[in-house]
């Protein structure tokens, strides 16, 4: 007998925040996966939103490609408000 | 075998996974060196990943048999509040099984076949769980020193170097300190109560106290897997200074209690800024290890039929969702 | 009316002790670690609302007895509660189908008595029914999936409907009239058409079939139960009798 499918669960803690990933479940189908994640994760409270999304679903970036998705990130530091030099005196800048 | 969440210990013929050496990616190094945290899709040595997974998967086992000694206690609590708070508890521990099994799960097996495993005798799970529970006191025996020794070895699995593991722990953790303070409240109730009660609760102690110490796994000289565990970032304390560390704790609350602990040896060594207590005869852990414990029988035969039990269950739920998503099919189209 | 009234409020507190009593046995016993924990869930909503009523029953009764002293010292003719909720439930489909029936029974009963005159009793209700709502929706997925899973599920399904249906007609037994227009309690006869309504389209949906049988013989509220309620209460109590002077 195949085992039910892994979801993957993301709570929304208060209004005003994003939802964030918070572990993982089985079950056999959404809906019940909706209501196995409120059951397990927000019995103290933690939310007021969640979400489900079949762990098969979730695409991700390797980290073998990390290198060349990230770093080059690294010396755009123009796009940094401290880069930038201010005069002294002039604020609300 | 491994102690209540966390340590990785087996009875001394039986034989560990023994990680090969030296074939280390570079950038696993890095990580561990930086104390950086180590992810599901990083890459990993095959003996970290299996270490890994034996290691989280019996601490997941410990926590769903740990289920069974407390649960045999809801349908008689003393009163309603006790039993509210015994199920709240009970059911953190099928959370925490949960959780666990999560992280093992990043590391490409399936619960499903973990759970095969256990069912089948080929992982274990914490030996204090092989303990009955014999009286209300157990209860509180288990609450205050089995998730208080409990609490000792997995802080520091907080900051273990396989993150999700690591942030199951503080999840678990979190949980965790309701537990220690209910055993200890049910204690303290039945010491400051009838003799009768107070009786129960040493007796309690007195039979759970060396369990307890025997959590943290054999003597450091004799734990051969530590040392490697220690140099993955996944073991951050040795046996003996957690043990050290669950004495100390201890021995003051067991005052507070108005309880003894059974050991005549306990005294503060003002020199080693510790408390001295006396050797852990590990011949009886080893036994129970071994499958030879008061209740390993029952425990496995009760966790097998409720599996068994269920097959009908978990399949009909499979069947119903195939319909219903061929039903969503056949509208589309 | 007091004493009608302390008796009303008892039976609803029994129900939901006796009920959360049955459901803690699921603890490790569920088909899935889910399911352990959200049955665990309606257990410990049902044993919340056990306490407080008890407590309220006991209020108003006045001889000073705590929701313990309701719970753990009174022998089996004593107790209030239905017969449907106190007979063992090993099977997944039995509890369900209970779920079903009394989770639907509570739901319509707190939506109704949440405008109740005693003011106490229309608070508790107030909250409670949110939690039977999600009772409601649990034991309505499963009967779903069960019914309409596999052929065995159907059978078991089924099996498990047709056993628990003689016991349902005893939740419409009528309660004392006074109680009623006082505003105190809910008509039974208005909440059987409601409830059986909403249990029949969930079985419909899932494929099942209404039993057409006779109803059990009642009794559950004047104290008269099924052998099963004596054990029960034997294993429940014996602890806090065994020790009449202790507190816990």
């Amino acid at each position: 007998m195949r085992d039910w499918p892994l979801w993957e669960v993301f709570v929304r803690s208060r209004r005003g925040l994003s939802h964030v990933h918070v572990g993982s479940l089985h079950a056999p189908d959404a809906e019940m996966a909706l209501r196995n994640a409120r059951d397990l994760y927000t019995r103290r409270q933690e939310g007021v939103s969640l979400w489900v999304v079949p762990a098969a679903e979730i695409v991700a970036s390797s980290p073998d490609e990390a290198d060349a998705f990230f770093d080059p990130a690294a010396d755009k530091i123009y796009r940094h408000p401290t880069f930038y030099d201010v005069p002294e005196g002039v604020e609300h800048l | 075998m491994v102690g209540v969440y966390g340590n990785d210990f087996t009875a001394p013929d039986e034989t560990a996974p023994r990680p090969a050496t030296g074939d280390e990616p570079e950038t696993f190094r890095a990580l561990l060196e930086g104390e950086g945290r180590v992810e599901p899709r990083d890459d990993l040595p095959d003996a970290y990943r299996r270490t890994l997974v034996r290691q989280i998967a019996q601490h997941a086992h410990s926590e769903i048999i740990g289920m069974q000694p407390e649960g045999n206690w809801i349908s008689r609590a003393p009163s309603l509040r006790r039993k509210a708070i015994l199920m709240a508890k009970v059911q953190d521990e099928a959370g925490h099984g949960l959780y666990l099994y999560a992280a093992a799960e990043t590391l490409g097996v399936d619960r499903a076949d973990l759970l095969d495993q256990l069912h089948s005798g080929r992982q274990k799970y914490s030996s204090i769980f092989n303990y009955p529970t014999l009286t209300w006191a157990d209860v509180g025996a288990i609450g205050w020193l089995v998730d208080g020794a409990a609490i000792v070895n997995q802080v520091p699995l907080c900051r273990c170097s396989y993150g999700p593991y690591a942030r199951a722990m503080i999840r678990v953790c979190k949980e965790e300190s309701f537990h220690q303070r209910q055993g200890f409240e049910i204690l303290h109730t039945l010491s400051h109560g009838t003799p009768a009660q107070k009786a129960m609760a040493q007796d309690a102690v007195d039979r759970y106290w060396w369990p307890s110490l025997m959590m943290f796994g054999p003597p450091d000289d004799d734990s051969p897997n530590s040392a490697q565990s220690m140099a993955w970032g996944i073991k951050r304390f040795s046996n003996d200074d957690l043990r050290q560390r669950f004495v100390d704790m201890t021995v003051p609350q067991a005052e507070a209690l108005g309880l003894t602990l059974p050991d005549p040896e306990i005294r503060w060594n003002d020199e080693r800024g510790h408390y001295d207590f006396g050797e852990v005869d590990f011949t009886e852990l080893f036994e129970v290890i071994k499958g030879n414990g008061p209740c390993n029988a029952e425990r496995m035969a009760h966790r097998v039929r409720a599996h068994e039990d269920g097959a009908w269950v978990r399949e009909a739920a499979n069947a119903y969702a195939d319909k219903q998503a061929a039903r969503a099919g056949a509208d589309v189209a | 009316m007091t004493d009608s009234h302390a008796g009303y409020v008892l039976g609803l507190a029994d129900d939901a002790l006796i009920s959360a009593q049955r459901m803690g046995w699921w603890i490790s016993r569920a088909p899935q670690l889910e399911e352990d924990v959200a049955l665990a869930n309606i257990g410990l909503d049902q044993l919340g609302q056990a306490r407080t009523l008890l407590a309220h029953a006991g209020a108003l009764e006045g001889d000073g007895r705590s929701e313990d002293d309701l719970a753990y010292l009174r022998d089996e003719r004593d107790f209030r509660n239905v017969k449907l909720v106190e007979r063992p439930q090993t099977d997944f489909a039995v509890t369900m189908a209970r779920l079903l029936v009394f989770a639907t029974w509570q739901a319509e009963l707190y939506a109704a008595l949440a405008g109740s005159t005693d003011a106490t009793l229309a608070g508790v209700a107030g909250k409670a029914v949110k939690e039977v709502a999600y009772h409601v929706d649990h034991a309505r997925q499963w009967v779903l999936r069960l019914g309409d899973g596999t052929d065995e599920s159907h059978r078991r399904m089924q099996a498990a409907v047709d056993a628990e249906w003689p016991f349902v007609e005893e939740l419409f037994r009528p309660v004392d009239p006074a109680l009623v227009a006082a505003g105190v309690a809910a008509d039974p006869t208005v909440l059987r058409a409601a409830v059986l309504r909403r249990v029949g389209q969930v079985l419909d949906e899932a494929t099942l079939s209404v039993p057409d049988v006779a109803p059990a013989v009642a009794g559950g509220r004047d104290g008269l139960h099924t052998e099963h309620l004596g054990f029960l209460l034997a294993e429940m109590q014996h602890l806090t009798r065994s020790h009449p002077e202790a507190s816990w």
